[in-house]
Parts: C-alpha cells; structure tokens; sequence
C-alpha cells in the first residue's frame, strides 16, 4: 500500500494556498470601473506596455483584425482610413463596427451571411459620424468598456484555463485507461492503479468546472459571449446557432458528459479492484465490456464537449476538426501524467514491477501522440492558412499578431523538443529524460489550451501574471492531493488481472 | 523482443498441431504446386478486364478527355473518386505491416504479406489515374522538378496535386522496400526448397544471398522496426497529403479541415475491408485456415468497426459544423448531399459506411465468416460511393447556380475502372502462386508462444507449477 508522504502533501496544501492568493489578487486588482482602465491604459502607455493600445482607440476584434489594421489615434484618421480601406477591400469584412459586445465581438460581424453593400453602406455610415467629434469620444469610451471586460474577464479565464487542463489530463488518463481495458494490453496492467489514482481527479476536477459553467449561464462571468442576451439580439450569426448554443441544452449537455465520465471511471474502478479478490475473469471482463462502451461515449461526448467548452468561446469561428484536436493535446498530457505519477512512485519504492521497458513505452506513446498532436494542429492552421477565407482565417490571424510567441513557441514545445528528446530508444529509459520531456509537453499543452480560450476572452490582454500561475498552482496542488490521496486507497499492483503476469514480465 | 510469457487468455493464432517444418510446408504448397482450374478461370477474367481497361486508356489518350463524363462544372469525378478509393484500400497493408507491428500486435503475422501486396498493387493502380486523367499525360513529367532547357522552369510546390506526386511516389517505394526486405527470409525458404534449377535461379536472385545468420536477424529486426516507424506517419501523411488535395479549396463540402484524420480512418476503414475480402478467399483456396483463424477475421472486423465508427463521427461532426457554421453555402452543400439529385449515393454511402460496420458489435457476425465477407465488399462499396459525393455532390452544385450541373459517366470511365480492378487481380493472382504469402519466418517465431501446441504444453506445464508456487 502506498503512503502519501507528508512532504508532498504539505507540498500540494503550500501550492493550493499559493494558488488561491494568486488568483485572488488577480481578482482583487481587476478594474471595476472604465476609470480604472483609463489609470491602467496611461500607465501602461508610459511604460511603452505589450499590447497595441495605440491601435485599440479603434477597435480592433477577432472578426475583423485583419481588416482593420489601425495606425494612429486619432478618431478622423481612422475613420478615413476605414473609408478607403473598404473602397478597397469590398468584398472583406464588415468592420469598424462601434456596437461592442461585452467581450468585443462587433455585434454585426455578420459579413458572410449579409449582403455586402448593406454591410459597406453601414461601415460608411459609422465613418462619417466618426468624424464628428462626438463620435471620438463615444468611440474613446466604448473602447474603454472594452478593455474593462477584456481585463475582467481575464482572472476568470486564468481559472477556466487551468481548469479545464487539469480536468482533461484526468480524463486523458482515464481513455488511455479504457483503451488498455479494451485492447487487452499485456504490458500495462502493473500501471493501471496508476491510471486510476490519475482519473480519481475527475471527480472534483468536473464538480469545479461545471460550478464555473454554471457561473457563465448566471452572468457571473462572461467568457461565452452567446450567453449574454444583449449580444445575442444584435448578432444573427449567434441568433442562428441558438438552436445549439443555449444555457439550458448547454449545461444538460455538460452534466451528461461529466456524469457519463465519472459514472465510467468510478464503475471500472470498482470493478478493478473487486478484481482483485475474485478467482474468475468475471469483474475484468465487465471492465471490458464498459471500457469498449465507454470509448463509443467518449468519442463522440468528446467532440461535443471541445465545441461546448472551447470552440464556443469564439462562437463565430467553427472548425471540423476541432474535437480531434483537442483530443490529442489532453491525451498525451494524460500520458505524460501517467509516466511522472510512475517515474515518482518507482523513484520511492512503490511499484516492484514496473521496469525501465514500461517507462520506455509510456515515452514512445509520449513520443509518438505528441507527433499526432502536431499533425492536427498543421492539419487545421495549413488548412485555414491555405484556403484564407476570412471568416475563418480570423481565428489564426488574431493569434499570430497578439499571442505569436505562445502560438509557434507551443510547436516547439509540443513538437519539436519531444521529438528531439525521446526519439533515442536509451532516453526513453532515463527516468530524469521522460521527466524533462514531460514537463515541456505538459508546460506546452496549457499554453495550448490557454492559446484556444485567451485570444477571445481577453484578447491582447493577456499576461501570464499572478491570475494565471495562481490558477495552475491551485489546482496543480489539488490534483497531486487528490491523485495520491486515491493512490492510498488500494494496492498498487492489480492482482488476478489476466494479464498482470505478462506485465509483470514484460521487457521490450 | 516481448516476454516469451503469454496469458492462458489469448486464443492461439496457429491452430492444428503445427511444427515448424509444418508451417514452411504449408506456405511453400501455393507456390510450389501447379496452378488448378480455378485459378486460370480468374486469371482469365481479370486479364480480359485489365485489357479491356487498357484499350480505354488507349481511347482516351488518343482521342481526349472528352470521352470521359465529366464536364467544366465537374472536372473531377470518376478519375479521383477511384484515385482516392484505390489510394485508401492501399493504407491498411502498411497499418497492418507498420502499425500493428509497432503495436506488437502477435496477429498480424499471418496477414501482412499479403496486405502488403495488396497495398503495392492498389497504389500501381491507383497511381494511373493522376496521369491518364491528365489532358497530356505525355507531359507528365513536368511536374519533376528537374533542371531545364525553359530557363529552369521549376514546378510550383503549393499545389496538393504535387504534394501527391512525392506521397505516392515515396509511399510506393517505401512499401515496396519494406515488403521486400521481409520477403528475403521467405524466399530463401523457397529458394532451398527448389527443385528444379529454374526456381532455384529465381529465389536465389529474389532472395539476395539471405543466410540467416544471427547479425542478419539483428539487423532485419531493427530495419524493420524502423521501417515501421517511418511507414506509419508515411501512412497518414499520404492520405492526409490526398485529402489536401480536397481540404485546401474554398469549395462547400470540400473545405473542412476534418478531412485529412477523417480520409485516413476512411482509408483504413476500407483497407481492412479489402484484405478481409481477400484472405476469407485466400485462406480456403490456398488451405491457410490454420494460420488465418477466425480470431484474425474478428479481429480486422473490430478494426472495421473502429474505423467505421470513426468515420460515422466524422459524417455527423461535418454535419453539425455545416449547420454551425451558418455559412448557407456549406448547408446547401449538406442539404445537397442529403436530398439533391445524388440523394441516393449518400444515402447509400451512409447505409454502407456508418451502419454495416455496427452491426460487427455482434459477436455473432464479427465471426461468422459469410457475414465477414458480405459486409467488406458493402464497406467497399459504400467507400467509393464516400469519394464519389465528396467529390461529385460539392462540385455540380456550388456558388453559382448558373453553373449547376449533373454528371454522367460514361462507359470510358467505368472500363479505366474496371480496367484497374482487372489489373489489380492480375497482380494478386501472379502473386498467390509465386510468393510466400505469410511470413513464414515471422509466424516460426511466435510459434512457442502462440501455437495452439505449445500453449496446451504451457498449460499442462503451468498447472504442475502453479500448485507447487502456491505453498
């Protein structure tokens, strides 16, 4: 039986109080009022500051940064420049558009769906009463209103971000678990109280996540824009899609998915370790039976779920291939979290059968999703990149301008370093090799997820400060507390699984 | 290479009392005999439709594309839709040779020669419609980046029409590498088996001087290992590379960018289906039911029905997006799909792509032989009706309404086609009388842990020594 050894549990309370004085400053030092955004625009302006809030006196949105590339302060130059700018582009998007949402996206960024000379007739329109000087000062402060949501929104992403990661590397771990089950894979049954020790943070990791969905649908936080009604009446591209995208079929949605999961994960369990004292196959073949159940589930829950809770932050952008995505990062992050969970537990002497071949092939499955990931992460940029339809392409275009270093410095990280790291047969023996390995994908895939929520949450906003690493050390320091806690709760080895014999003998 | 240790639970993969010698015996029997009835029966019809293909491949060369069916709107129909259906029936002899060996899947042992031949077979096949679709094949190799007498007039390498020059050119010759090099032991199995000088000559030269000492094995096993490990991204890279060719347009219906994981499930999806097709015919003509049991059948049936599903999650993620995205051109697309005037091939498609595969949750029809066989040619089937709408339904109805049309084959574009199934089954059939088609020296070695034999010798063993363990 294993002992969560006081350090590491003194460890976890230390990081979850740091994490909760991390994003409660986030929260505390929010502006509340445009006043304050205007104190934090001129400050930051004096210190040069990050983003383009020399451009932001116009707005810039993900619908429409491409088409509005805005270079001076002034109310008129913009206006004029618009004007011929549209001349130009007639056929692009509909932009300049004063009549911001919550969050920033233009309330009629409806191009592609409305007849392009309304679209243009009412660009010209919003021109011409911008050159008035009414008209900067309105612009001026709808601009303000803007940032103040972006920053508002922005300890609530950090929360939201670390979040969904650590809930997802629990249920990576927990399909890597089923797809075990239902391969019958000799070699990894020694693991599999590993794996469920790491799904075991489902439970509270979900019960979170759904009290933060649920704070969305009460307007407590407004990361979903479709949530808000005000944005929604003015926005028929959204109008269109609330057939789908509204809180009551969304939380059901959620609570199905969630419940599916842990009705899953706490049903193998049982069985797993009922398995333990039986003298037949009975129990392990009703965890077979549910893991191939469960991986129908997941497939499509899974697809839904990265529409609901990813995709639909930017609910004007759509990408088929989005679920499959977002699969890949927070499976092999379950992996990854597979192999440090071992790599400790071997280190203090938990786990007698497990050898280096074991950990060899935790890192070639490290290896070889990581190339996976990258594969769909091309398959989608190349695709949009290639084709350059507007109303997609916006996605990626926000992205490179405001969050280019996060954006290509997760390629490397997801991709290139992995390769580099554990293409050599040796390393991926080296317990401190698949350490490093895997704390750069796992660094690597937060940034991924924190790349697909930030950009519409809070735009150029973004900092990784006191919200976002209190955020992660909160619930970092949950998920070890709550993973080695269940670590405690059984045997660490599997006994009377059909194959543990094979595994316990496995060498590659 | 894995534990010799295997649990009790794993069925045997060599059923009958087999030895080694048993097993070259078997293997060696197709090859060594003289051809039956049967065989020449086959032949014969496959070579007459191969000819048949060949002459309207002539016709079309010489007299234009023109007599094909398509038209300005649909400029692509028939060529592609056979181009990419032969493509993706070539993945799954590389999955199964690639994937499944990096996988350490014991299974594949008794298939992969043959899956493989199946894959160099189908891609020749498939490799002739990117020229003879073309409207002057005699300058195909324009699309070479060589040095010039134009000023170095180079390609230009933004087009996926390129991009699939290199996949299936690199695609064939890597598996083509990788086939051949685990041919070596097998046909010097042959070669020292021959009889007459004739056979002799030609396994000594198709064998390479394969001795089989202990650093050749070494050094066998870990080209084949690294084979496997370029060839599987090499897999998906090439469908994917395919699929570009559709994904990176701005057509409704084409630009989706599920496509390139989506064609590769597809690919493998109808691979498998292949091979089932094949070896249920092989196993009982050539007498291989021992080595190609009815857990291997049920086992590419779960892979059909994984892949199935995968591809059913595809269908309806497309589905949802295109009404997500409330661009009215990728709804009418869909709606197109589903209730235009090629209502029937989607709903066809869907028939035999979504629901065929879900009916092997049966354990009853994954293992029943008949329903194996029914169900991979539907799946077949329904795989080339997949290309077809993709292809054909997003072309004749898109932005403009004044350029909506139908598309009608015509007998040029069924006789090319028929023409490469012909020509394939040329191909398959040459090979089931020259080649060892299972890797007799791959199943030799999980003889002593996968043998029906041995495992009662382990079982009788283990109980001996289990009783003395417990105490």
């Amino acid at each position: 039986m294993y002992t969560f050894s006081s350090r590491l549990k003194t460890f976890s309370f230390v990081l979850m109080i740091l994490g909760v004085l991390g994003i409660g400053y986030s929260f505390f030092t929010a502006p509340k009022t445009v006043e304050d955004v205007e104190k934090i625009l001129a400050a930051d302006s004096h210190h040069g500051g990050h983003g383009s809030h020399e451009g932001h006196a116009h707005e810039i949105t993900t619908g429409e940064a491409n088409a509005t590339e805005v270079h001076g302060q002034d109310a008129t130059e913009h206006a004029i420049h618009d004007k011929i700018e549209h001349k130009e582009n007639l056929e692009k998007h509909v932009t300049g558009s004063h009549e911001v949402d919550s969050v920033g996206q233009p309330a009629h960024d409806t191009a592609h769906a409305e007849p392009v000379v309304a679209a243009h007739g009412a660009t010209d329109h919003h021109a011409d009463e911008a050159l008035t000087g009414a008209g900067h000062n309105d612009a001026h402060h709808e601009h303000l209103e803007h940032v103040l949501h972006q920053l508002q929104n922005k300890p609530w992403a950090a929360v939201y971000v670390a979040a969904i990661f650590f809930m997802l590397i629990s249920l990576g771990a927990l399909a890597f678990y089923a797809i075990q089950n239902a391969a019958q894979a000799g070699w990894s049954p020694v693991l599999f109280r590993v794996m469920e020790g790491i799904s075991a943070y489902l439970i509270p990791g979900a019960i979170i996540f759904f009290v933060l969905l649920l704070l969305g649908v009460f307007h407590v936080h407004h990361l979903f824009i479709w949530m808000d009604p005000e944005v929604v009446a003015e926005d028929h591209l959204i109008q269109g899609k609330s057939g789908y995208l509204n809180a009551t079929f969304f939380i059901i949605r959620a609570v199905i998915f969630l419940g599916g999961w842990i009705l899953y994960r706490q049903y193998a369990r049982k069985n797993s370790l009922l398995q333990d004292d039986a003298n037949d196959n009975l129990y392990y073949k009703k965890n077979f039976k549910a893991a191939a159940t469960f991986l129908v589930f997941f497939i499509v829950s899974e697809s839904i779920m990265s529409w609901d809770w990813i995709m639909s932050v930017d609910p004007h952008w759509y990408s088929t291939l989005f679920g499959w995505y977002v699969f890949a990062s927070f499976f092999v992050s379950g992996i990854t979290a597979i192999a440090m969970v071992t790599l400790y537990l071997k280190a203090k002497g938990y786990l007698e059968f497990v050898n280096t071949s074991h950990i060899h092939d935790l890192a070639k499955f490290m290896f070889g999703i990581s190339v996976f990931w990258t594969y769909l992460w091309f398959s989608q940029f190349m695709l949009m990149w290639y084709a350059d339809i507007p109303e997609e392409v916006t996605y990626f275009v926000t992205r490179i301008e405001h969050y280019n270093l996060p954006f290509f410095g997760m390629v490397v990280m997801n991709f290139v370093l992995p390769v580099i790291i554990l293409i050599n047969t040796d390393f991926k023996r080296l317990s401190w090799i698949v350490v490093l390995a895997g704390i750069i994908i796992l660094c690597g895939h937060y940034i991924d997820f924190y790349n697909m929520i930030m950009p519409a949450t809070v735009g150029d906003q973004w900092f990784i400060g006191a919200g976002e690493i209190g955020a992660i050390l909160f619930f970092f320091g949950l998920f070890i507390f709550v993973v080695f806690t269940s670590l405690t709760k059984a045997p660490l080895l599997a006994k009377h699984n059909p194959y543990i014999e094979e595994s316990k003998h496995f060498h590659y | 290479m894995s534990s010799h240790y295997e649990a009790p639970i794993r069925k045997p993969l060599i059923i009958g009392d087999k030895n080694y010698h048993d097993v070259t015996v078997d293997v060696a029997r197709p090859v060594e005999g003289r051809a039956n009835k049967q065989w020449w029966i086959a032949f014969t019809i496959a070579l007459a439709a191969f000819l048949w293909g060949v002459g309207c491949v002539a016709y079309t060369v010489g007299t234009g594309i023109g007599t094909w069916g398509s038209n300005k709107t649909v400029g692509w129909a028939w060529d592609i839709t056979n181009f990419v259906w032969w493509v993706g029936i070539g993945h799954a002899g590389t999955l199964i040779s690639a994937v499944l060996l990096l996988f350490r899947q014991k299974w594949r042992m008794a298939i992969n020669r043959s899956a493989e031949a199946m894959t160099i077979f189908s891609v020749i096949q498939a490799a002739m419609f990117p020229v003879f679709h073309m409207g002057r094949p005699w300058l195909a190799y324009w699309v070479m980046p060589v040095p010039n007498q134009f000023g170095s007039l180079w390609v230009n390498f933004n087009s996926p029409l390129l991009w699939d020059v290199f996949a299936i050119s690199t695609y064939l010759s890597v598996s083509l590498v990788f086939w051949w090099t685990g041919l070596l032991p097998d046909f010097a199995m042959l070669r020292d088996r021959a009889i007459t000088p004739f056979t002799k000559r030609v396994y000594s030269i198709l064998s390479f001087g394969w001795s089989g000492r202990a650093k050749d094995w070494q050094r066998f096993e870990e080209v084949s290992l690294v084979l496997a490990g370029l060839a599987t991204p090499l897999v998906l890279s090439v469908h994917t590379i395919v699929s570009f060719d559709f994904a990176t347009s701005v057509i409704p219906g084409w630009h989706t960018t599920i496509l390139p994981p989506y064609f590769v499930a597809g690919a493998i999806f109808s691979g498998f289906a292949m091979v089932n097709t094949l070896l249920i015919i092989m196993r009982k003509v050539s007498n291989l039911e021992n080595y190609i049991t009815i857990q291997h059948i049920e086992l590419m049936n779960i892979v059909i029905m994984i892949t199935g599903s995968i591809v059913g999650t595809a269908y309806i993620t497309e589905l949802f997006v295109a009404w997500y995205s409330g661009v009215e051109y990728e709804q009418y697309a869909f709606l197109n799909r589903a209730t235009g005037p090629y209502w029937w091939s989607y709903w066809l498609m869907m028939t035999c792509n979504v629901i065929s595969p879900q009916v092997m949750w049966f354990k009853k029809i994954r293992t029943s032989i008949m329903a194996s066989f029914i169900i991979s040619i539907v799946v077949n089937i329904g795989m080339w009706f997949e290309r077809f709408v993709i292809i054909v339904t997003s072309l004749h109805r898109d932005y403009l309404p004044s350029s909506w049309t139908m598309f009608q084959p015509t007998f040029v574009d069924a006789g090319f086609y028929i023409g490469t199934i012909g020509f394939f089954f040329v191909l398959f059939l040459l090979y089931s009388r020259s080649f060892p088609v299972i890797a007799q020296a791959e199943v030799k070695s999980i003889m002593k842990t996968s043998s029906e034999k041995y495992k009662k010798l382990h079982a009788a063993h283990d109980n001996h020594s289990h009783s003395e363990h417990n105490h």
